[in-house]
């Protein structure tokens, strides 16, 4: 994460890989629906690894036929927040899933500056490590 | 296009019969009495479906077809049955990715405040993306002597859906003739998006007689040779009555016929029963209506 080239916030699937352009975006949300599974559209401004909730962004989709629709819900966030990471999700509600089956990030901020890494020295040399995003100390919706 | 002699030989029956279109259509002359008109015009569209993809395969450019209708006729006409066949052979043919059917009207699409339309029709939108967005009685939409309803807002986020994303959805729109004419009249911009204008004419006496037949082979009935005759004279006099619906006011009688049958067999305890009796309705079944009375009143 923090040795990626600009920076980029590498979390869920693809994260490695370029954007996803929207047709490939509507190619998983195929796939997605042809397992019935509940699409999401979720977003955030706190890119810590271990923010796991993000802010859902309307409802989960349970009931659309197609990927079109979905990207309308997409689009619409990402209308709303230009400036904040945007993930969709799927959810499986498969008995003895029962959780989410796909996660990947479909809007960033222009610019990532990425985590500041902290060593904290304890006691008999021991080390332990944390990370920081740089854009968390200002407040919500105005880090990016 | 270079590519390809003039000359060369196309094959437009391979993909009429790969998109089992002919299947459809047949069924859609079977199932559907009269109709002559619509069904002609679901052919021709089929056909222009059916030329577009070849041209395509043969990257022949074009731009595709809109697909947009209206749907006009009075209530019973079979303007619904008809939207949900029309779905189907959209996908068959592949204008459309999946086939179903989203069926609203204004309740489902205009809000109540400032704020509410937008959202509520985006939902519908969304819902129907991929397939036929049906409206009924789309001219409620529009409400001239009002020029704050949100219907307005609607039409509009509507009209946006039916350019931008012609590739994603067909709307139907529907209602009586008059009404919708005026609504395009009053409403160009909605007008000029819909391809094809079907008209949905009334149903005849004997249309109306092979339709309940129809109608009650579907539901493993049938009439009595006497219950038919009785049954025509039914039609002609329920023509007559306010609220009359075409086929829907035959699907109502029929039904009101079944409780009267399931009744007088239910009367008749005790006497011998057979499978004829449970699938015939006969003439009392219909006498009994009110609309046999009506005249001697
Ligand atoms: N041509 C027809 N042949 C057989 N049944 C019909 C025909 N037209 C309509 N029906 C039946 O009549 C009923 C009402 O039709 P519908 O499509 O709901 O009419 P509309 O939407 O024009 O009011 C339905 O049950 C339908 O199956
Ligand atoms: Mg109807």
């Amino acid at each position: 994460m923090m040795t990626n080239y600009g920076n980029r916030l590498t979390q869920g699937q693809f994260s490695y890989l370029p954007d996803l352009t929207d047709d490939q975006i509507k190619a998983q949300l195929r796939w997605a629906i042809s397992h019935g599974w509940a699409v999401s559209v979720e977003y955030t401004d706190d890119p810590h690894p271990r923010n796991t909730y993000w802010d859902m962004f309307g409802l989960p989709m349970f009931d659309l036929k197609d990927p079109a629709g979905m990207m309308m819900e997409i689009d619409e966030c990402r209308k709303t927040f230009p400036n904040h990471y945007v993930r969709v999700m799927a959810f499986s509600s498969e008995r003895g899933v029962e959780s989410p089956t796909m996660s990947f990030i479909v809007n960033r901020p222009a610019n990532e500056p990425g985590f500041k890494l902290t060593r904290i020295e304890g006691p008999g040399r021991t080390q332990s490590y944390s990370i920081t995003a740089y854009a968390i100390d200002s407040p919500e919706g105005e880090r990016y | 296009m270079e590519d390809f002699a003039e000359d060369e030989k196309v094959d437009l029956d391979t993909i009429y019969r790969d998109a089992n279109v002919e299947e459809i259509l047949e069924r859609l002359d079977r199932e559907l009495i009269g109709l002559v008109p619509v069904k002609t015009r679901i052919r021709e569209v089929a056909a222009l479906l059916v030329v577009d993809r070849l041209r395509k395969s043969l990257d022949l450019a074009t731009s595709t077809p809109s697909m947009h209708m209206s749907f006009t006729g009075n209530p019973g006409t079979g303007k619904t049955t008809v939207a949900l066949r029309m779905a189907e052979i959209l996908h068959r043919l592949e204008y459309v990715r999946s086939g179903h059917l989203v069926s609203v009207t204004r309740d489902d699409l205009v809000g109540q405040y400032i704020g509410h339309t937008a959202p509520k029709t985006k939902e519908v939108l969304k819902k129907a993306m991929g397939g036929v967005l049906f409206i009924d009685e789309a001219y409620y939409l529009y409400k001239p002597e009002n020029e704050r309803d949100y219907g307005a807002e609607a039409i509009e986020i509507l009209l946006q859906a039916m350019e931008n994303q012609r590739d994603d959805l067909v709307v139907i729109l529907a209602g009586y003739k008059d009404r919708m004419d005026q609504f395009f009249s009053s409403n160009p911009g909605m007008n000029s998006r819909i391809a094809h204008h079907i008209d949905f004419p009334d149903y005849g006496d004997e249309e109306l007689l092979a339709i309940a037949k129809l109608m009650l082979a579907s539901m493993n009935y049938r009439f009595s040779e006497e219950a038919a005759e009785t049954f025509r004279r039914y039609i002609e006099l329920r023509r007559l009555q306010p609220y009359f619906a075409n086929a829907r006011s035959i699907r109502n009688a029929l039904d009101r016929a079944r409780l009267r049958q399931a009744n007088r067999i239910f009367d008749r305890r005790g006497e011998g029963l057979t499978r004829k009796d449970l699938i015939t309705i006969e003439a009392e079944d219909l006498l009994a209506s009110r609309i046999f009375s009506v005249r001697s009143e």
